[in-house]
């Protein structure tokens, strides 16, 4: 069972991962990441833009790649777009599986492709203006070692 | 064609999205992009720099040599920074 939504507002770290756990006892480690506005440089905000439609394809796509090298039993993404402040939450990847590794593994592939090929795009709001952000190349080399 | 437009590709060209008729010569993204240019300043400030740029064609990551066509649904945006 997978569950990816895009949306506005924010959501509650501990309902998703209530939702991951099935209670049946097949599920034995579930490995989640949140991301979070980090306030440098005096920044007051920070506006996601997104594809809609392209986003949830290509979140997808990658899902499903997950679930071909892992043996995921449930997965739970939630990515945020709109204008956030400083401490907001930005995502959820969530991963349930039989074992830790598989679950901390997926975990991190789909953080790594969520970077890196989901289209979305961050706008930086500072007393100075608005910037957007540079794609960084650690992000590129990152998703090298899932090939 | 259905153009659209993310980020400060959409700034510099102050449209989020539109359709155009493009030449029948425009059968690449790369013979888009120069199309494109042609159009206005803003077009070409977005365009200057094609390595700045990345594109979707039906709403799947694409190449520049990717063919585009009339039923196409082309974005340009610059590298995601989502996650």
């Amino acid at each position: 069972m997978s569950e990816i939504r895009i949306q506005r507002e924010d959501f509650d770290p501990g309902a998703e991962l209530a939702a991951l756990n099935d209670g049946k006892g097949a599920i034995g480690a579930i490995a989640s990441f949140i991301g979070l506005v980090r306030g440098d440089d005096d920044l007051i905000a920070m506006t996601l833009d997104h594809y809609p439609g392209m986003c949830e394809s290509e979140i997808a796509a990658h899902v499903a790649e997950a679930r071909k090298r892992w043996p995921i039993l449930r997965l739970r993404i939630v990515h945020r777009v709109g204008r956030l402040t400083q401490g907001e939450r930005i995502v959820f990847v969530g991963v349930a599986s039989s074992h830790r590794h598989a679950a901390f593994q997926a975990a991190e592939f789909l953080m790594d492709y969520l970077k890196t090929r989901a289209p979305f795009w961050k706008l930086e709001e500072r007393p100075s203006g608005t910037t957007w952000v540079e794609a960084r190349t650690e992000d590129d080399e990152s998703i090298k070692r899932w090939r | 064609m259905k153009l659209l437009y993310f980020a400060w590709v959409r700034q510099k060209i102050g449209s989020s999205e539109e359709d155009i008729a493009a030449p029948s010569s425009v059968t690449t993204v790369a013979a888009l992009v120069e199309f494109l240019r042609q159009r206005g300043a803003g077009y070409e400030a977005a365009f200057r720099d094609p390595k700045l740029l990345r594109v979707a064609v039906n709403q799947e990551h694409a190449g520049f040599d990717a063919r585009v066509g009339p039923n196409d649904e082309v974005a340009f945006f610059p590298p995601v920074t989502g996650g």
